[in-house]
């Protein structure tokens, strides 16, 4: 535990002349549920796809231990990325296949289990995430947050190492919400997973969130870094404090813990 | 109801006062131009100050606002202070948060005139790069054939023969329907003119070599374009909006050997065999014409198609079929594959997908056409 994980160096990101995000510095240690936050538009699902390797970076590195994902050959990419799981924001999930099948298909693919083991990975996958006795059901045929759930259950099929959620609770309603948040945080205990989220739920960030990094959309660089209530009761700078007090301007009554936060649904 | 009204009182030189009155909503909307009030605003000398009031006013909406917002809008510019203190309160409010966020820089985008000689140039420039984008894709999909050759690929077979059911079977019915039709065309059109001179025996031959060179090929390719290569480029249009290729990829899997490869090779590989039975199809549509309405037994029909028809003319027209199949299947997929992130990009896919495909199939069938004439085949 603690130990770098994921160094992203000096990383500017664009979509050809359009500047999205530049000089980006941060880690994610082994063992962090890191919060990739910000206002809407400034980038942080652009930043989730550069850490997956599905868009390559304008400038800058990002390194996995201490090979660059970027700059290497493919073999050693794939070495990579076989050891990371992503939960899309819609899941995802293949839809003209089945929730088993889905889940299935990196076991078929990169392990040499046998059927039978795939049908009982798959099923404990499943459990996992509160879906079990859904194996042959279409991801249509199901809920949204079952869909994610799905979805994360996907994700997790191969035991990866990190886990990367883009906006986990975005159209879920508060329960759901906060059952995902629970389970991410348990998930992360019991298989000592690394859990980088882009989110800007402040409930969420402030329930698991045990080190971030805020993107700002205008002068399109990280403005602030570090555990989120660390950042709540020491940052100096107002645009952080707006967006982590909901423009209340003060840093009092706020959701400092889950107990504060369970009152303050409350008037 | 009452009409909107407005008074305009000028105290002293540079103030001026708007009362407004009646009612200034959507009904009455023809009344509202405010262009008399800013001409006021031009009259000397300069205003300074300008005050609104509205207490005799009735029902108001967006209309009023976009009044109200004409005139607070030619003040800034003319840097004339505006008092709304008078104003209700809701209005006063909904002016302030009009106002409140100012207008982000370069956010707006203006319509651009271009001149005809640029439009020009520019969709130059378009079908270089979609000829570029279809020269790489059919590159890439010609190295996950090689991954396949070498048994690497990593799709699922059930997906090829789901594919194959999809492409094959289904299409059977339209398949029968038109090639049988055109059978029938092919004979009224060379009947019209045979009859006259009482050859009406060499409609076998017509419909036989139409069908068999060109027909055959021709129709099995324009309804599988339509209804093959447009589901492909929705289905595939469609996982990209959802993530699913991301995902895909993510996971270590190549979209170009998981996806397209399944789907061009069904249909690469049913494509003859529909054609085959489109040929058999129009010879049969053939045959009931002139059997039926120009006097010719079925012996002598079937043995004049036998005489007229060649295996050279079969292989020519399966041969076309299956170029057809190929560029039905890479104008489907790259057109799925390249789909933007809305619902309208997926209609647009599974259009441009039919047109690149017809365009495609109609220029590659002249291409051959000219070859095995120049070849005398």
């Amino acid at each position: 535990m603690g130990e770098p994980i994921i160094t992203v160096n000096q990383l500017t990101m664009a979509y050809g002349d359009f500047l999205i995000q530049r000089d980006l510095n941060f880690t994610i240690n082994r063992g962090d549920i890191f919060i990739i936050m910000g206002g809407s538009g400034c980038g942080k699902s652009t930043l989730l796809m550069h850490l997956i390797g599905l868009q390559p970076p304008a400038r800058g590195e990002i390194l996995y231990g201490n090979r660059n994902l970027w700059n290497t050959n493919a073999a050693e990419r794939q070495q990579i990325m076989r050891r990371i799981g992503v939960l899309f924001q819609s899941g995802a999930l293949l839809s003209s296949m089945t929730l088993a099948e889905n889940i299935a298909l990196p076991l078929a693919e990169f392990t040499p289990l046998s059927r039978t083991q795939i049908r009982q990975v798959v099923s404990y996958k499943l459990a996992l995430v509160g879906l079990a006795g859904f194996e042959d059901y279409y991801p249509s045929e199901i809920s949204g947050g079952m869909q994610k759930r799905a979805g994360l259950a996907r994700a997790m099929a191969l035991d990866p190492e990190i886990l990367y959620f883009d906006e986990p609770s975005a159209g879920l309603d508060p329960i759901s919400a906060k059952l995902l948040d629970d389970l991410i945080q348990s998930l992360r205990d019991s298989l000592g997973a690394t859990i980088v989220m882009v989110t800007h739920e402040l409930p969420s960030i402030f329930a698991i969130g045990t080190n971030s990094v805020f993107l700002d959309p205008e002068t399109k660089t990280a403005i602030a870094a570090g555990p989120p209530k660390q950042l709540l009761a020491e940052s100096k700078d107002p645009k952080v404090i707006r967006f982590l007090t909901r423009d209340d301007g003060s840093a009092e009554n706020l959701p400092g813990s889950d107990t504060a936060l369970a009152a303050g649904v409350t008037p | 109801m009452a009409t909107p009204r407005w008074r305009i009182a000028r105290s002293g030189s540079t103030d001026l006062e708007l009362a407004l009155s009646g009612d200034w909503d959507a009904a009455n909307a023809a009344e509202t131009d405010p262009s008399a009030v800013l001409a006021e605003f031009d009259q000397p000398p300069g205003l300074r100050c300008v005050r609104l009031t509205a207490a005799d006013l009735g029902r108001w909406d967006s209309v009023l606002m976009i009044f109200l917002l004409a005139i607070v809008d030619r003040c800034r510019e003319q840097g004339i202070e505006v008092d709304g203190s008078q104003l209700p309160e809701g209005i006063r409010a909904l002016l302030d948060l009009a106002y409140a966020v100012p207008e982000r820089a370069g956010a707006r985008r203006g319509t651009v005139r271009t001149a005809w000689l640029a439009d020009l140039g520019s969709s130059a420039l378009r079908i270089r790069d979609d000829a570029k984008a279809f020269t790489r894709f059919l590159g890439e999909a010609a190295l996950s054939f090689a991954a396949l050759a070498v048994g690497r690929a990593r799709f699922r077979k059930i997906d090829l023969w789901l594919n194959i059911q999809e492409c094959g079977p289904s299409a059977v019915p339209i398949v029968t329907l038109i090639s049988l039709l055109v059978g029938l065309i092919l004979a009224f059109v060379g009947a019209v003119q045979l009859a006259l001179f009482g050859a009406q025996i060499y409609i076998a031959d017509l419909v036989a070599l139409g069908m068999l060179r060109e027909m055959g090929a021709l129709m099995t390719a324009i309804i599988m374009a339509g209804r093959t290569g447009a589901a492909f480029a929705a289905q595939l249009g469609t996982m990209n909006v959802n993530q699913e290729i991301s995902a895909l990829r993510v996971m270590g899997f190549a979209p170009l050997e998981f996806l397209v490869l399944p789907r061009m090779l069904a249909l690469i590989l049913v494509m003859p065999v529909l054609c085959l039975y489109a040929n058999l199809l129009g010879i049969i549509g053939g045959g009931m014409i002139t059997i039926g309405f120009f006097d010719v037994s079925v012996t002598q029909y079937l043995n004049r198609t036998q005489e007229a028809a060649h295996l050279t003319d079969l292989a020519v027209g399966l041969a076309k079929c299956t170029v057809f199949g190929v560029l039905i299947a890479l104008a489907g997929c790259m057109r799925g594959m390249q789909c933007g992130r809305s619902a309208s990009a997926v209609g647009d896919a599974a259009t441009s997908a039919v047109v690149t495909s017809i365009v495609l199939i109609v220029v590659s069938d002249s291409i051959i056409t000219l070859i095995c004439d120049r070849l005398g085949i």
